[in-house]
């Protein structure tokens, strides 16, 4: 069993603000991630797979079957958009994370029917400096 | 405790098994199918505790000396597929790689204090894979 991981980048806007508080109350939460007109990062998303060598492929998966579900599911939802539309949650990264989870897990079986690949983990970076993991029991 | 040393080699190599036609092949792994080259960049990882005399878990010069003797000397500018067996039979995917890679390594980890405890190997910036432990590996 080995792990592989392909890394892909989105850009897109939120702006962090909690229904259930004020403006002050975001203000205090959130600090200037809550300022009124949004801003934007360039997301660094990894996701990684874990399954046995294919004995004919030589491969744990087709990286092609897999850029094709994250462009589907994850870079055709959010790249160049506003997460606060796109995402029916408060766009923290945290959120970001387990809504991309749910997508790809979602849509896992039309891209790989069989038992293995199964996903292991996403990890999303907002910037170089704030990564969150989500990783799967397998 | 882990420790990591990395190293690069440059190879050229073709996603193709001898056992499909061309066709077959071009199906299976598309462009990669064709002779490509990669920088490849590889990260293995050892496990151990520190030596209370020398305050280390493995000598790091020892440790890119393995390296160079098993792995990056015989391939780097090397077409794999026709100059680095097995890979005149196996397919030298990434995974495939790593595979090999972890079996020249693993023989000189045994017994020594430091365990062989990952093989990561970037075939690009944006895709590496990683593999652990002995059964794993092999499996």
């Amino acid at each position: 069993m080995l792990r592989l991981t392909r890394r892909y980048r989105f850009a897109a806007l939120h702006r962090l603000q909690a229904p259930h508080l004020s403006e002050a109350g975001n203000r205090a939460l959130y600090g200037k991630c809550a300022n009124p007109y949004g801003h934007g990062h360039d997301y660094v998303l990894e996701v990684s797979v874990r399954g046995p060598v294919e004995a004919i492929s030589g491969r744990v998966a087709d990286p092609r079957m897999l850029d094709g579900l994250v462009a589907g599911q994850v870079l055709g939802a959010f790249q160049h958009q506003d997460l606060n539309a796109a995402l029916g949650a408060v766009p923290t990264t945290e959120n970001l994370a387990v809504e991309i989870r749910r997508r790809l897990l979602g849509s896992w079986k039309g891209a790989f029917p069989g038992q293995w690949p199964r996903l292991e983990r996403v990890r999303l970076g907002e910037t170089p400096r704030n990564l969150v993991e989500v990783i799967e029991t397998l | 405790m882990l420790i990591t040393r990395r190293a690069e080699f440059s190879a050229g190599r073709a996603c193709s098994n001898p056992a499909l036609s061309a066709e077959e092949n071009r199906a299976l792994y598309g462009g990669a199918a064709n002779p490509h080259g990669h920088n490849f960049v590889l990260e293995v990882t050892l496990e151990g505790e520190p030596d209370p005399a020398t305050g280390m878990v493995f000598d790091l010069k020892q440790l890119k000396e393995i390296i160079e003797r098993e792995v990056a000397g015989p391939m780097d500018h090397r077409f794999l597929n026709r100059e680095v067996p097995p890979f005149d039979r196996v397919v030298p995917t990434a995974e495939n790689l790593a595979r090999e890679i972890w079996r020249r390594l693993a023989p000189h980890f045994r017994g020594v204090g430091a365990r062989l405890h990952a093989v990561r190997l970037y075939e690009t910036e944006d895709f590496w894979v990683d593999c652990f432990g002995e059964g794993e590996c092999s499996a």
